[in-house]
């Protein structure tokens, strides 16, 4: 390989901006760049890149896990643990993405609270901020997404439409519930105010329950169970606004 | 706990949303990147006890993963680059500057030769240190500072329209 290393003030820039530096080295350097305006502008120029890449790729280590990475378990009992490690270390990661971003506020534990609740709350929070990635099938493929959802969730799921209130369908992902397969329904208005549909299977099967209100660190979940399923409808409005979507749902997926 | 010289299913499972990300942006396709980590993951299983318990696992896994990343490149020709993300329309119409820069960002990341990509990555997305990444790439350090260089002034030319990513000769400006 005939490349050239780059000359040792270069390099100490670089250091500089991954903050492999000693301290003395590191205030050297930035007396340096007080006085070089082109090796400032380089430093910064390196520094965007960095953040911009963390900002692009960060999310992908607060995913859920997809099941064929863990798939080894099932052929070495011994692995066990694996399965429940990897859910409960998505579960830590999403609770960890809420927290920071609803920083400043006591994020109490939400234990008591239905894992319907919980889990729409995270789908929420984890989900929504993303910018390309907010589902895995578009809202223009809605046939495709219904059949999809279905096929996995092994129950006749309904896409809603929610356009007289303004909310458009942006589309859907699958998730991994408690109880099996989770699916994600999320929704968009005029302004980019984002609510999700969350539904997951009814342990307790064929009962229904009213609708029910939890708030969570300023995430408002309206939940009720319908048949086969557990249905929970959260977003950052008020509680209000939110039960006039939650009504139009209802009214719509139970036939 | 199993043996503590015996791969551990726990620590591996630990690793994976590191490895997803890295290999995410290794190749910018979710499809690709997840065969990568199952690749890396089953060489894991099987040549656990290569890895020397008490070590730094993540690092030896980065390895395991660089060195599948690269047979990989070498048994498929022509590069299956960059299909990515911006083959997929971004459902969300708003933003669209935001989402502009993004593409910028994946395409630049996307020409720039993998062995630079590898490194811009360790080192910004992974934060290791530099000679975390000479170990890893299995490259003398000053090749990783080499690197290192060449990938930012190519990402910073592409990123402020200067010139493409692909092309001419780089960094001798900064002499």
């Amino acid at each position: 390989m005939t490349q050239e290393r780059p000359s040792p003030e270069i390099e100490e820039l670089h250091a500089y901006v991954d903050g492999q530096l000693g301290p003395e080295a590191q205030r050297r350097v930035a007396e340096r760049l007080a006085r070089e305006s082109r090796s400032r502008e380089q430093v910064e120029a390196y520094a965007a890149i960095r953040d911009d890449l963390k900002a692009l790729y960060d999310p992908v280590a607060s995913e859920p896990i997809p099941p064929r990475l863990l798939a080894r378990r099932q052929r070495r009992p011994w692995l066990q643990p694996l399965g429940a490690l990897a859910a409960s270390l998505a579960l830590l990661l999403a609770g960890g993405f809420i927290g920071m971003h609803l920083q400043g506020s006591r994020f109490t534990p939400l234990a008591g609270t239905p894992s319907v609740v919980r889990e729409a709350a995270m789908a929420y929070a984890v989900y929504t901020p993303e910018v390309r990635h907010p589902v895995e099938v578009p809202g223009e493929q809605e046939q495709h997404l219904v059949s999809w959802l279905t096929k996995r969730m092994g129950v006749q799921l309904r896409v809603p439409q929610l356009a007289s209130l303004g909310f458009h369908l942006v589309g859907g992902r699958l998730l991994s519930s408690d109880d099996g397969p989770g699916a994600l329904l999320m929704y968009e208005d005029g302004q980019g105010r984002r609510v999700i549909l969350y539904a997951c299977h009814n342990e307790e099967k064929d009962r229904n329950s009213a609708f029910r209100f939890a708030q969570e660190e300023g995430i408002s979940v309206f939940h009720w169970l319908e048949g086969p399923l557990s249905y929970a409808l959260a977003g950052e409005v008020d509680r209000a606004a939110l039960l006039t979507i939650a009504e139009a749902v209802y009214q719509q997926i139970s036939v | 706990m199993t043996m503590a010289h015996s791969i551990d299913g726990e620590l591996l499972a630990a690793e994976i949303p590191r490895l997803r990300r890295y290999a995410r942006a290794l190749t910018r396709n979710g499809q690709a990147a997840d065969d990568l980590v199952q690749d890396c993951l089953e060489r894991a299983w099987s040549k656990g006890h290569q890895w020397e318990a008490g070590t730094d696992l993540c690092a030896w896994l980065f390895t395991v993963m660089h060195n599948l990343y690269v047979n990989g490149l070498r048994r498929r020709q022509p590069q299956t680059d960059p299909i990515g993300h911006a083959e997929f329309a971004d459902p969300r119409t708003q933003s669209q500057e935001a989402s502009m820069q993004v593409r910028d960002l994946e395409q630049a990341l996307g020409r720039l030769p993998p062995e630079q990509r590898e490194v811009l990555l360790l080192v910004c997305l992974e934060e290791m240190s530099y000679e975390q990444v000479a170990s890893v790439t299995g490259v003398p350090i000053g090749t990783v500072m080499s690197r290192l260089h060449r990938a930012r002034e190519r990402m910073r030319r592409f990123m402020s329209g200067e010139q493409s990513p692909t092309g001419g000769p780089v960094i001798r400006r900064v002499k």
